[in-house]
C-alpha cells in the first residue's frame, strides 16, 4: 500500500488537475455561448445565398453550358477533401469523430479506385492524417492566429480551393465538418460543394420568373465562387461553436471524473491512516502490558 | 397606399441590417446605377464597389460596400455582401487604407480584366469619399 505522504501528494495533484478542467469547462461555455450566437447570426446569409443560387439555376436556360462550379467538370476522377478540425486538443470527441468520418469516405473512394487529395484546416486534422495520408495531403492550413472565426479566413480556403479546381486539379470537393446540434450531439458532415448538390430545390417555390442584370450565366459565374467561400465559413462557424460545446462536456466529464478519484483517494488515505493508527496504539498496549 | 418596402442587408457574420420604411433604394449595380421602388420587377444582380443609398421615412443612410449580391421579390429587397461600411461610422483613414489596398490591387499585373476593373472602381468610390 502506498504510503501516507504519496497519498497527499496523489489528492493534491488531482485536486489541481481538477482546478484546470473547471476553469476550462467555463472557459469553453464561455465561448461557446459567443460562438452558437454566431453561427446563428451567419445562417441568414448562407440560406440566402442557396436560394439565389437555386432561382438562378432554374433560370438557366442551357445547362450543358452552365458554369462549372455548379455542373462539374464532367469528371469523377479526382476527389478533393477539406477536412476542418480544431487548432486545439482536449475536446473529446469533436476530431476524431471528423477524421473518421472523412477516413471511412477516403476508404471508400480508393476501393472505387478514385484518386485522393486532401486540404485540412486546423492543425489537429492534419496531425492525425499525416501518418496515413502524407502523400495525398496538398496543404495545411491553420488559422491559429485568428481569435475568432472571420469571413476573411474563409475567403482565403475558398479561393484556394477555388484556384485549384480551375487548373483542373480535382473533379469533386467534399468538405467535412462538425455540425452543431446541442452541447451533448455534434453531427459529423461531409457536404459536397463542388459541383454543387442542389437537392432541396422542390422546397423552393419560384414560380415567379427574375429579371436579370447582367444575364443568369454572367452572376451566376460571378456568385458560384463567393458560394463557396460562403459554405466553407459556415462550416467554420459551425466547427467552432461545435469545438466549444465538445470541449465544455469533454471537461464536465473530467472534473466530474477528478471528483471521484479525490473521493476514493480520500477514504484511503483514511483508512491507512487508521490502520497507523491502531497499529501504533497496539504497539503500545502490548507493550504496556509486557511490563 | 403606403409606398414603402421591406430591405435586409446581410453579411457573412451577421443581418447587418433591417428596415421596413423604405421608400428607395440606390444600388451601384454592375452595369450602372439602379433605384428600386415598391412594386419593382423581381431582379438579381451584383454589385460594383460603391455607395448603396437607403431613403425611407426616418431619413438617408449611405452604405459603402465592396460587392454584393442584390434580390428583389415581392417587395423584399434582400442585399448580400461580404464588406459594406456604413459612412456615416466610416473615419477618413480607414478610408485611406482601404484606398491603399484597392490602388495596390488594381496596380497588381497578374490580375483579370474583371477584377482590374472592380478594383479601379473601388479606388474611384474611395477617391470620392475624400
Amino acid at each position: 500500500m502506498a504510503s501516507l505522504d504519496d497519498l497527499k501528494k496523489r489528492i493534491a495533484s488531482v485536486k489541481s488537475t481538477q482546478k484546470i478542467t473547471k476553469a476550462m469547462k467555463m472557459v469553453a461555455a464561455a465561448k461557446l455561448r459567443r460562438a452558437q450566437e454566431r453561427a446563428e447570426k451567419g445562417r441568414p446569409y448562407s440560406k440566402k445565398m442557396n436560394n439565389i443560387i437555386l432561382n438562378l439555376s432554374n433560370g438557366i436556360s442551357d445547362k450543358e453550358n452552365a458554369p462549372k462550379l455548379l455542373s462539374g467538370s464532367g469528371n469523377d476522377k479526382t476527389h478533393l477533401c477539406v477536412v476542418m478540425t480544431s487548432d486545439r486538443g482536449l475536446c473529446g470527441g469533436f476530431n476524431s469523430n471528423i477524421i473518421k468520418k472523412a477516413k471511412s469516405y477516403f476508404a471508400k473512394l480508393s476501393e472505387e479506385g478514385k484518386d485522393l487529395k486532401i486540404i485540412t484546416v486546423g492543425s489537429k486534422g492534419n496531425d492525425q492524417l499525416k501518418r496515413a495520408y502524407s502523400d495525398k495531403i496538398i496543404a495545411n492550413i491553420s488559422f491559429k492566429e485568428s481569435k475568432h472565426v472571420n469571413y476573411f479566413d474563409a475567403n482565403k480556403v475558398g479561393k484556394m480551393v477555388i484556384e485549384k479546381f480551375e487548373a483542373e486539379e480535382f473533379d469533386v470537393c467534399t468538405i467535412f465538418y462538425n455540425q452543431f446540434k446541442n452541447v451533448i450531439t455534434q453531427i459529423p458532415q461531409a457536404q459536397q460543394i463542388i459541383p454543387l448538390n442542389l437537392k432541396n430545390s422542390e422546397e423552393n417555390k419560384s414560380e415567379d420568373s427574375y429579371e436579370f442584370e447582367p444575364d443568369e450565366d454572367e452572376i451566376l459565374s460571378n456568385l458560384l465562387p463567393k458560394n463557396i467561400s460562403t459554405q466553407i465559413f459556415k462550416a467554420m462557424l459551425e466547427n467552432s461553436a461545435s469545438e466549444q460545446g465538445s470541449r465544455m462536456s469533454a471537461m464536465d466529464n473530467a472534473t466530474r471524473n477528478a471528483g471521484e478519484m479525490v473521493d476514493k483517494l480520500t477514504i484511503e488515505y483514511n483508512r491507512s491512516r487508521q490502520a497507523a493508527i491502531t497499529k501504533e496504539l497496539i504497539e503500545i498496549i502490548s507493550g504496556a502490558e509486557s511490563l | 397606399m403606403s409606398e414603402e418596402f421591406k430591405i435586409e442587408i446581410v453579411n457573412p457574420e451577421k443581418s447587418f441590417l433591417s428596415k421596413e420604411d423604405v421608400i428607395e433604394v440606390i444600388v451601384p449595380a454592375f452595369e450602372g446605377e439602379m433605384g428600386i421602388l415598391k412594386d419593382h420587377i423581381s431582379i438579381i444582380s451584383f454589385l460594383k464597389p460603391g455607395i448603396v443609398t437607403i431613403r425611407s421615412n426616418s431619413g438617408e443612410d449611405k452604405f459603402y460596400v465592396e460587392d454584393g449580391i442584390v434580390e428583389f421579390k415581392n417587395n423584399n429587397l434582400s442585399l448580400l455582401t461580404s464588406t459594406i461600411l456604413n459612412l456615416k461610422e466610416l473615419q477618413k483613414n480607414k478610408i485611406q487604407d482601404l484606398l491603399k489596398e484597392a490602388e495596390d490591387e488594381s496596380n497588381k499585373t497578374e490580375i483579370t480584366d474583371q477584377s482590374k476593373y472592380l478594383a479601379d472602381q473601388k479606388v474611384e468610390v474611395l477617391k470620392s469619399l475624400n
